[in-house]
């Protein structure tokens, strides 16, 4: 090691020495100073093992000369006189940690983009006819029934919590809509034992594993039967039983946290991968660089779902990245990835059922980039047209709706029909309302669920805390809410 | 109603006698000014315009800024300066305050925006390791004293875990830092000037309960209000309480209904967490004899521990009874129980044994911790020669 760095050094302070010769100036041309400069603190001699396989790599792209043409200027590696050089090197290339690297006296710059943006790949046409050519997953009757009606079910649910919102029975919503393909085809492609960890978008996911319409309202209301006991704002849904992690609000934090989750299934030998969602913004935040980074270094089965939508909020992502996308950033990891149509539910369940095997089969993360658009306002605290324009939204709920299109797909193999649909949503709307009336009516968790789960036992400062805000409540009833049980 | 008369009230002390290290107006200027009524999201509004017109070298970003803000506090700014000056990040708290204290290390103004106090973590190294350190480490070669760093704090009613927190206490760990906290409208725009021209890096919490719900007469032109400068804003002689932000409003309630017991409260809005004024704080204690300070954030270990600490090194002698903490409890900040977990005007303090101010006396450590009692002892005695009636405030 000591010797590759102590040789790299002298190739880079060679390097920087034929450059300013060959720009015919005594002075480092401007482009060349710029990506050398991780040089200069690597000469300066505060260097750690990983900078080296940084500086080796890039210095070997500004290379301007053709082996044998001209002065050859790798210093010999018996040698300590610098003028004394071979062109070994040149030909063979560098063992460097990672591989063997390659030379090339071209001193060519990798595109910040590539000629063409990564393709998408989808199966279902706008009309909803399969693509000719397309690599499809077979999806049987039922699980593709059971696709559509889920979609619709979040449609549907969507619809009136939001309004249940607006009437002010619960205290924020948040709609899925315009990427209902996403959580619901996502999860017809996985398997019970694939455990998610969401990012807040995806109650699609929860509803294929059996999640009810009532465990949904639960939540939203805060009631006793909810299972994160009333603590937590509405949507925050979590379920030990259906693998599915509880959703936490500070973005891009259960990321990393899903390559800890999948190298456990590692260990374990489980057959069985982490799914963790992002949204486009979520990919900003140093989170996902330490989750793609950790899963690619640990070889763990996890899939990263990364819904990109658009928007954050009214950040659009022109002003989220400048990469094309997310997909690209796999590869500088060493994760392989997919771009796919998030409103082709075929698609997703096909890119998914892939995505899950390999990383079963290889103990690999994969990376998804599922190309879609957040319909809705972000939450029921946004007006998303402050930022927006209307047609915009409509194109999208309309022409590109992933429910309709995958509804022509499945009503064209005789497995839907109209009756069927007004039937599903008269039928879905009244369970939702029924969910709603009864989670309205339970009554909130008891008083003592304040205190419980800090810790998984109860410490003494808990309890006597407890025990001061019983007594103050016995003097003072008028000043708390008389559905909280005490 | 409560706050909008807390606002008025407040308006009674405005500004005061004060010496602005760079005000651009003069005392006897700001009392003729011009003044609207206005809530407290549109004064940060106010401050920002300012502080972009007065200084071509301010820049004001952060998640979702150029629209306006999710709390409006920004509206109007990318249209007035240009996208140039005000724009939106990408979503990444560490980006937002590393790109800031460069550009703030390069000699502008940086006022960055954290959407959420509760999303301000992903930053809290570089705000911990980097802003604070920046002079220090340097010998005073370099400095970011131009990063203010604005992020919205504190309950709301139903934000749950993550859009209610108050952080305030892990940023008061930090020597090289300010931390200030505006009750007002009229003093939110005056301290976030003070703070975006204040030579250091300041962490500024808006208390975002009060961004629609305060209403007050804020002049319209520039002022600054002097941070590390705490205030009495109601004059007593029986208790000292102290707070900040949100909280002071409903302080302010207690001390109305005290009033009606016949207990006198003097009420003191500390406004710059660190550094502190503490010499107000003595001064009101030497006189009361008791302290009561409140935070919304857990107990333990809040700002308020610091104060009693502080307050019980200075006034061991004049205290006539424990310094009571009346704050958040020690949980997550939870949704339907925040009316529960809420220090609220009737909540009392926590514990204190019998005849404690007479162990304390003798043994101050007993006073940090004390053992559980078994009933809850008067927090509070009456004053002297007054009959009290009553134990609506807890300190009956
Ligand atoms: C760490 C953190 N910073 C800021 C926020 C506030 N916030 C909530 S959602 C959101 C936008 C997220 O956008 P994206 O990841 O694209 O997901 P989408 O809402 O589009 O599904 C922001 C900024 C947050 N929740 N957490
Ligand atoms: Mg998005």
């Amino acid at each position: 090691m000591a010797h590759l760095i102590s040789k790299s050094r002298r190739l880079l302070e060679k390097r920087i020495l034929f450059s300013a010769i060959l720009d015919g100036r005594s002075k480092v041309s401007s482009v060349f100073q710029s990506r050398m400069i991780p040089a200069a603190g690597f000469c300066g001699g505060k260097l750690e093992a990983g900078d080296t396989i940084l500086v080796g790599p890039r210095g070997g792209r500004f290379k301007s000369i053709k082996s044998g043409e001209q002065v050859q200027f790798f210093p010999s590696s018996s040698s300590s006189d610098e003028d004394d050089h071979h062109d070994d090197d040149i030909t063979e290339g560098l063992d460097f940690p990672g591989g063997r690297v390659t030379f090339t006296p071209q001193k060519s710059f990798i595109s910040e983009s590539s000629a063409k943006r990564v393709p998408c790949y989808r199966v279902l046409d706008d009309d909803g006819y399969i693509i000719r050519g397309s690599e499809i997953e077979q999806v049987s009757k039922e699980v593709a029934v059971k696709m559509y009606t889920g979609m619709v079910t979040i449609q549907t649910m969507d619809n009136i919590f939001y309004e249940a919102q607006r009437q002010g029975r619960i205290s924020f919503y948040l709609t899925s809509s315009g990427e209902e393909a996403i959580g619901i085809a996502s999860a017809a492609a996985l398997m019970p034992d694939d455990v998610v960890l969401p990012q807040y978008r995806e109650p699609g996911v929860l509803l294929w594993r059996g999640f009810t319409l009532q465990e949904f309202a639960n939540q939203c209301f805060g009631n006793k039967q909810d299972y994160g006991k009333g603590r937590q704002m509405p949507i925050h849904y979590g379920s030990k039983k259906h693998n599915y992690m509880t959703i936490s609000s500070p973005i891009a934090t259960q990321l990393p946290q899903a390559a800890g989750a999948a190298y456990s299934l590692k260990m374990d030998k489980k057959e069985a991968c982490v799914v963790a969602y992002t949204g486009d913004g979520g990919t900003s935040e140093g989170d996902f660089h330490a989750a793609l980074n950790f899963a690619a270094v640990m070889e763990v089965p996890v899939v990263f779902i990364c819904r990109n939508n658009g928007w954050a909020i009214s950040t659009p992502t022109t002003e989220q990245f400048r990469s094309d996308g997310i997909v690209v950033r796999g590869q500088a990891y060493g994760i392989r990835s997919i771009r796919v149509d998030g409103n082709d539910a075929l698609a997703v369940y096909g890119a998914i059922s892939t995505a899950r095997k390999m990383a079963i089969s290889e103990k690999k993360p994969i990376l998804v980039e599922a190309l879609t658009y957040r319909v809705g306002h972000h939450s029921t605290s946004d007006d998303s047209t402050k930022y927006r324009t209307v047609n915009e939204i409509e194109h999208w709920k309309t022409a590109r709706s992933p429910i309709a299109r995958y509804r022509k797909w499945v009503q064209r193999n005789g497995w839907w029909s109209d009756e069927a649909e007004s039937q599903l949503r008269g039928d879905i709307r009244k369970q939702v309302l029924q969910a709603i009336q009864l989670a309205d009516r339970t009554e909130k968790p008891p008083l003592e669920q304040l205190f419980t789960d800090v810790y998984e036992d109860f410490p003494s400062n808990l309890r006597e805390q407890e025990k001061s805000l019983r007594e103050t409540i016995r003097r003072h009833p008028q000043d708390y809410p008389p559905d909280v049980p005490v | 109603m409560a706050l909008r008369k807390f606002g008025r009230l407040s308006l009674i002390s405005r500004i005061g006698k004060r010496d602005f290290s760079i005000a651009s107006t003069s005392e006897g200027l700001i009392e003729k000014a011009d003044s609207k009524s206005i809530n407290l999201f549109t004064a940060v509004n106010q401050a920002l315009h300012i502080a972009l017109e007065t200084d071509s070298r301010s820049y004001v970003f952060g998640e979702d800024v150029s629209f306006g803000g999710v709390f409006r506090c920004t509206t109007g700014l990318a249209e007035r300066f240009g996208k140039k000056r005000v724009f939106n990040t990408p979503l990444c708290e560490q980006g937002i305050v590393g790109f800031a204290i460069g550009l703030a290390a390069m000699g502008n103004r940086a006022i960055a925006e954290i959407q959420f106090a509760d999303y301000i973590f992903p930053a809290f190294d570089q705000i911990v390791n980097e802003a604070a350190k920046f002079r220090y480490r340097s010998g005073n070669q370099f400095n970011c004293g131009g990063l203010t760093i604005r992020a919205p704090y504190g309950a709301v009613g139903h934000g749950g875990h993550y859009h209610s927190q108050s952080p305030e206490a892990f940023f008061c760990h930090v020597p090289g830092i300010k931390v200030v906290i505006p009750r007002s409208p009229q003093q939110a725009k005056g301290l976030l000037l003070s703070s975006i021209r204040d030579p250091n890096p300041v962490v500024f919490f808006e208390p975002k309960w009060l961004y629609r719900l305060a209403v007050e007469e804020v002049p319209e032109d520039d002022y600054m209000l002097p941070l590390s400068e705490a205030e009495v804003i109601r004059e007593g002689s029986d208790i000292t309480l102290v707070g900040w932000g949100a909280q002071l409003s409903v302080m302010e309630q207690a001390c109305i209904e005290a009033e009606k017991d016949g207990i006198s409260c003097e009420l003191i809005d500390l406004k710059t967490l660190i550094p502190w004024d503490k010499e107000t704080v003595v001064a009101s204690v030497r006189k009361t004899g008791r302290l009561l300070v409140s935070h919304e954030a857990p107990i333990t270990a809040g700002f308020g521990a610091e104060i009693s600490a502080s307050i019980i090194e200075r006034c061991f002698l004049q205290l006539e009874a424990p310094v009571a903490r009346v704050c958040g409890l020690d949980t997550p900040f939870p949704l339907v129980f925040e009316p529960f977990y809420m220090p609220t005007k009737n909540k009392r303090m926590i514990s204190f044994p019998k005849g404690s101010v007479l162990r304390t006396k003798v043994h101050p450590h007993l006073a940090i911790s004390p053992p559980l009692p078994a009933e809850m002892p008067p927090l509070f005695l009456p004053p002297k020669n007054k009959k009290v009636v009553g134990t609506k405030l807890g300190f009956s």
